[in-house]
């Protein structure tokens, strides 16, 4: 009796500090995301007003909304051509990353053989290299001594195979159970056999949060690609805007709004590609990655 | 596809009995018992060499030589100087600068990092409603380019932007982004929300590992939601948190992007420059690699020291 008058008392107290505990957690989680996204609104407008409009009021504009800034910015910038070389830039990285991440994965999570655990070693030391320390011998590698300066191949090189992919594909194939191996061996399939047609279409989920993860780092990054890329006709869509922000902005008619309208061309595939898979994007695919 | 069936076979069709046995045994003690491993894990064990190893060494090696860029082929000597470049990068107060800056710089983004993804995640971690786009919301500008947040961040705090106007007179003077006591704090305040998200979701990982009995007993012995959070909450996440602080000081360490468009190239007079900025500078820009890697040596000793110390501090307490 007790017991029970004691349990029921709790379960209405959980209730009720779960009631109070989430009101404030809403209003604030709601007010910071708010606060996440205003910027990436902000850039929305920005891009479509004909005269920047920075006063407050200005941020829920109500007339003069155009696209001619996206014009000016392609006058500029050739959006598509910048387009198309973050394209092979980064499907150059997602293919490499892709066949040889799914490899060495596979071998660092199902075969035995000489040299496996240095390799695994070698691997969770890389994540602590910092890049900018190897810029420097990258660039005098990569430009100076093999002359890959604007060349596709040169801004690839560098993050061909991503060692998180790597991780990702290596963690979903150790949670594959061993006796689907061991019978297929025992059927006399040959390893590449048994990765293509066994174990490859288990881990779909695995490519394609691989694939996500990998896309976001080619496609967004600056310092490599401005360094080896002076050409303007092989410069992906973040160096070519970049350099428009710190070169030619100040001579334009509008350049926040032509700034802004690059940004938006920038940002929107990944932005899209994010919401559209975000479910890939869960703590326990990644968490498994980041962590090992 | 051969080797892999021999070595997984003990008993290969050709050679079965004791003496062709041996051979297979001895060989895979030397290459392993699937030594096809090798051939499929290769291309990214030398691409590991080939990106990360050689040009690490390459790099301390750069620094202890008199080394500027020749064309590809030419002989040319490049004599050991031995800390030479160390010397002049210290002595250099463009170099002294970029340093200070990158700690101020951490001092007011890895605290500010920590406590905010903290409680986003512990707040995200109940099942509320709209989880789901909230993650996303805090998630979108990690996924999104530097260059392009930065386009926006400059238009919001421009001399006349909407940050000025919304603060009416109480906006700096002169405003953010070119004044020097101001510039780098808005690099840092911009880094932490650019990277808050990926942050949330390691301790969004982080707490799914804290068991639930632990706030369950916290509460039955009165435990408020603060008290619960230190007690419980901070001391079970405590091996992320040291992953946060050494993510995000690596992530500070490698600032170039933000000091070369956001304060247009580490303005005003220097007040933003960060050490791979002026990496670039005297490495690529003016020629001196050798200078160039030296500033990048001392960046890494000091980022691995302070991986170093906050390992040690949060993991005695």
């Amino acid at each position: 009796m007790t017991q029970e008058l004691t349990q029921t008392r709790e379960i209405e107290q959980t209730r009720k500090r779960s009631q109070s505990r989430n009101t404030p957690r809403v209003v604030v989680l709601v007010v910071g995301a708010a606060i996440f996204l205003f910027p990436f609104y902000y850039m929305v407008i920005g891009s479509l007003q004909a005269k920047p409009d920075t006063s407050v009021a200005g941020v829920v504009p109500t007339h003069g909304l155009t696209l001619k800034n996206y014009a000016s910015i392609n006058d500029r910038v050739d959006l598509v051509r910048s387009l198309v070389n973050s394209g092979i830039f980064t499907g150059g990285v997602i293919l490499c990353t892709v066949v040889f991440g799914v490899l060495a994965g596979y071998a660092l999570a199902r075969l035995h053989f000489r040299g496996k655990g240095t390799l695994f070693a070698v691997m969770l030391l890389v994540q602590t290299v910092p890049f900018q320390l190897l810029i420097i011998p990258l660039y005098v590698m990569i430009v100076r001594s093999y002359g890959l300066a604007d060349s596709y191949l040169g801004m690839i090189l560098p993050f061909a195979i991503n060692s998180a992919a790597v991780f990702i594909f290596r963690q979903f194939f150790m949670q594959l159970p061993e006796d689907l191996f061991a019978a297929a061996r025992l059927d006399g399939a040959g390893e590449l056999r048994i990765l293509w047609s066994i174990a490859l279409p288990l881990v779909r989920p695995a490519l394609l949060t691989a694939t996500l993860l990998t896309f976001i780092g080619p496609w967004n990054e600056f310092l490599w690609p401005f360094l080896v890329t002076k050409q303007a006709d092989l410069q992906p869509l973040a160096v070519s805007l970049a350099n428009y922000i710190s070169n030619i902005a100040g001579r334009a008619a509008n350049p926040y709004g032509a700034i802004l309208a690059g940004a938006v061309v920038l940002a929107a595939p990944a932005v899209a590609l994010f919401v559209a898979f975000q479910k890939h994007f869960t703590a326990s695919d990644l968490g498994s990655g980041v962590k090992g | 596809m051969t080797t892999a069936t021999v070595a997984t076979d003990p008993a290969p069709a050709q050679g079965s009995g004791r003496p062709a046995r041996r051979p297979t045994r001895r060989l895979a003690r030397i290459v392993g018992r699937q030594p096809l491993g090798i051939a499929f894990a290769a291309p990214y064990a030398v691409f590991l060499g080939a990106i990360f190893a050689y040009p690490l060494g390459l790099a301390v090696w750069i620094s202890f030589h008199d080394y500027f860029f020749a064309a590809p082929g030419a002989q040319v000597a490049r004599p050991f100087v031995g800390l030479d470049n160390y010397r002049s990068a210290v002595t250099d107060p463009a170099v002294r600068r970029s340093f200070v800056n990158v700690a101020e710089f951490l001092v007011i983004n890895v605290p500010l990092t920590v406590v905010l993804s903290l409680l986003l995640a512990t707040a995200l971690n109940a099942a509320i409603r709209g989880r789901t786009f909230l993650r996303v919301a805090y998630f979108v500008p990690y996924i999104t380019a530097s260059v392009a947040v930065v386009a926006v961040w400059l238009f919001l705090f421009s001399e006349n932007g909407m940050v000025n106007h919304l603060l009416g007179g109480l906006a700096p003077d002169p405003s953010w982004l070119v004044n020097s006591g101001l510039a780098m704090p808005v690099i840092a305040f911009f880094v932490t929300w650019k990277q808050l998200g990926f942050f949330i979701l390691l301790y969004l990982s982080a707490l799914q590992a804290v068991p639930r009995e632990l706030y369950e007993s916290a509460s039955v012995d009165g435990a408020g939601k603060f008290r619960s959070l230190m007690n419980v909450t901070v001391p079970g996440v405590r091996p992320a948190t040291t992953l946060v602080v050494i993510l995000a000081t690596i992530t500070g360490a490698n600032l170039f992007t933000e000091p070369y468009l956001l304060t247009n190239g580490g303005g005003p007079n220097g007040a933003s420059t960060s050490p791979v900025f002026v990496m670039y500078q005297r490495g690529i820009e003016q020629g001196n690699p050798d200078v160039a890697s030296a500033i990048g040596v001392l960046l890494v000793i000091g980022v691995l020291l302070i991986a170093l110390v906050s390992r040690r501090v949060l993991e005695r307490n």
